[in-house]
């Protein structure tokens, strides 16, 4: 398992870019000189020089620290609202996996009714309905509206585990559900729970960022979509303030790639027949039927498909 | 034609539930939170509008929104007004109903999107096929860019686009759907200079729609190509421009369904794209009307939206049913 970590150069590249990502985002702030992100250094748009590497923004901030600190937010923001999704989406997913019968049924009904309605105007409605908007509402906001794919995903999971062999075992020896989901069905979706948080994080990512442009980011606090929120507002990219907007721009980009990346990789690793090459991948890259969104996350700009989320293990 | 009917009956009524829960929801959530619209209009007046004042406008807007009534009184009205066409009125623009606000801005939307999607589609599937097909570097480099553009956010491409084209290298006008000096009318000379504001926005939306596209169908073809059937077509010495028509044709179901739930995401897709670039569409009237708190034209913009993506949803399920016949099989219990 360790090993074909490394030798997996996909795994290799979007872990090192996330790293550095990470580390910019953690250590950038503690540099010194960069404890204040709302210090203001300079004048409107002042283009970039030896003292501000990436210019100032529409207020006169240092466009490299507030990307630190944009970074940080929208990291802590992918992170939580990633957790709060999958949470919700699993324990949902292997309930009405599990159990069957009514209880799936009221499961499942409601996780389709959830995933017909488009999660970003529920976010926009949400958003604009709270006034006071930090980065952890935002984060629960998010979370709480983007759990449907995964749930549905999970079930379809747990719904074949249910019937193996290694289950029913555990049940004649006794076992109670409560047992059985977290020692005999949990364990085996771990790979491919984690694969479904990489991609709800992503999308977490760049739902805040499309909302924060929308007006209706966290207050007080900057973070990447913020950033360009004013590059936009202000006319930084009519005026030739490129370095307002394309430093955002970019980080977001890159983010959002390595993440993607991150997860075939993950795939590829977890899952053995997606490895080969040639005419054995064309038999691999088995589709799982009735995953991913019904509906992509409208103006997230990415939307996990059914092929990123191929099953890891199969009955 | 019997087993038709009750998947058609079992699927309207599914939907109209989902149509029901979304209507309530996109009335309903607002008003879970503490607070309600008419403060922030009054805070907003500020120091302009003395206590007596204030107070009557107060009194004012909250029988206008009719929000001295019971909640389920005020949902009773919400909905007999939606059934009549009517969102309400504008708190930006006082006198404007909302409806009007959005039909106007609604073709903009559309002229946009719909060419997009389906060039998009075309092209992408195109090249999708063709890279499963002829494999070695056309696909690798297809691949590689195609998932490279679609996991890029939409509107990260169109500030790049807008900034690379109309500022860097001014090839197109940098701002709005037509020039400052035009009114919208039917003469060729409106035309012509709509058009020159087009090309920016819709290069940036039908790249990105590629890209997804392409990704998707690649897969899909992949898959199609080790298929059994495949394979023995091949064993009897069918020629490969037949086998790649069959390929494509099944290939193709799934993205059939995407086609058509992206063209009910068009009203709320493209939201940030028309802001980028000032386009006069349903997203530049979203961003006003957020940054001047005017919530009824909000709430009729996410309803817009809700109901577009609903009705698609709908469409696609019927026409996947009529196209597939094992989905219809399986839902009506048959197998």
């Amino acid at each position: 398992m360790l090993g074909s970590f490394r030798r997996n150069t996909r795994f290799q590249i979007s872990a090192g870019i996330l790293l550095v990502v990470l580390v910019f985002a953690i250590v950038g702030p503690f540099l010194p000189g960069r404890g204040n992100p709302d210090a203001l250094p300079g004048k409107l748009f002042d283009p970039p020089s030896w003292r501000l590497w990436l210019g100032t923004d529409n207020f006169g901030h240092d466009v490299l620290t507030q990307l630190m600190y944009g970074t940080r937010s929208s990291l802590v923001i992918g992170v939580v609202a990633g957790a709060v999704a999958t949470l919700i989406g699993v324990v949902i997913g292997t309930l009405a996996g599990f159990r069957g019968g009514l209880v799936d049924d009221v499961l499942s009904g409601i996780t389709n009714v959830v995933l017909a309605i488009p999660a970003f105007v529920i976010l926009i409605v949400l958003s604009d309905a709270l006034s006071n908007r930090n980065i952890f509402t935002m984060a629960v906001v998010i979370g709480v509206t983007s759990w449907p794919w995964t749930a549905r995903a999970v079930r379809a999971q747990s719904t074949s585990l249910r019937v193996r062999e290694h289950v029913d075992v555990a049940r004649l020896s006794g076992a109670g559900t409560a047992r059985l989901i977290l020692l005999e069905v949990l364990p085996y979706m771990a790979s491919y729970v984690s694969m479904a948080f990489v991609l709800q994080l992503a999308a977490a990512i760049l739902a805040e960022a499309a909302l924060s442009l929308l007006g209706l980011g966290p207050s007080n606090v900057v973070s990447l979509g913020i950033m360009l929120h004013w590059a936009l507002l202000w006319e930084s990219v009519r005026n030739g303030a490129w370095w307002a907007f394309v430093p955002p721009t970019l980080l977001l980009t890159v983010i959002s790639f390595s993440l993607l990346m991150l997860q075939t990789s993950l795939n590829e690793v977890f899952n053995p027949r997606l490895r080969t090459s040639g005419a054995g991948r064309r038999r691999a890259m088995q589709p799982a039927l009735g995953m991913g969104p019904v509906a992509a996350p409208v103006g997230a700009g990415i939307a996990p498909t059914e092929a990123d989320v191929a099953p890891g293990a199969r009955p | 034609m019997q087993t038709f009917r009750r998947y058609v009956l079992g699927k309207v009524a599914w939907y109209l539930l989902v149509l029901v829960v979304a209507v309530i929801a996109n009335w309903y959530l607002p008003r879970l939170i503490p607070g309600n619209p008419v403060d922030i209009i009054i805070s907003q007046l500020g120091g302009n509008a003395t206590g007596e004042q204030a107070k009557h406008i107060y009194e004012v807007y909250v029988h206008e929104f009719g929000l001295d009534k019971p909640l389920w009184e005020q949902f009773l009205v919400y909905m007999g007004n939606l059934l009549h066409g009517d969102l309400g009125t504008s708190f930006a623009y006082p006198g404007t109903p909302v409806w009007t606000l959005i039909a106007q801005s609604l073709p903009w939307t559309i002229a946009l999107q719909v060419p997009a999607i389906l060039i998009g589609w075309l092209v992408g599937n195109a090249l999708g096929a063709l890279a499963a097909y002829r494999g070695g570097w056309f696909d690798r480099g297809a691949f590689l860019s195609s998932l490279f553009i679609s996991s890029m956010p939409y509107y990260c491409l169109a500030i790049l686009l807008l900034f690379g084209l109309a500022i860097a290298v001014p090839l197109f006008p940098a701002s709005g759907g037509y020039s400052f000096a035009n009114t919208p009318e039917l003469s060729s000379d409106f035309l012509l200079d709509a058009l020159g504001h087009y090309w920016l926005p819709f290069l940036s939306l039908v790249v990105v729609f590629i890209g997804g596209q392409a990704v998707g169908m690649r897969s899909m073809a992949i898959y199609e190509l080790g298929a059994d059937y495949v394979n023995y077509g091949r064993s009897l010495g069918i020629g490969d421009g037949r086998i790649v028509r069959y390929v494509f044709r099944n290939a193709a179901l799934p993205q059939v369904t995407g086609l058509a739930i992206s063209l009910g995401t068009l009203v709320g897709g493209a939201l940030i794209t028309e802001i980028v670039f000032n386009y006069p569409g349903v997203g530049s009237v979203l961003f006003g009307a957020i940054r001047q708190n005017d919530y009824p034209v909000i709430s009729g913009v996410t309803l817009i939206i809700v109901v577009a993506l609903v009705v698609a949803n709908f469409v696609v399920d019927i026409a996947i049913g009529f196209i597939d016949p094992r989905i219809r099989a399986a839902q009506s219990g048959e197998r």
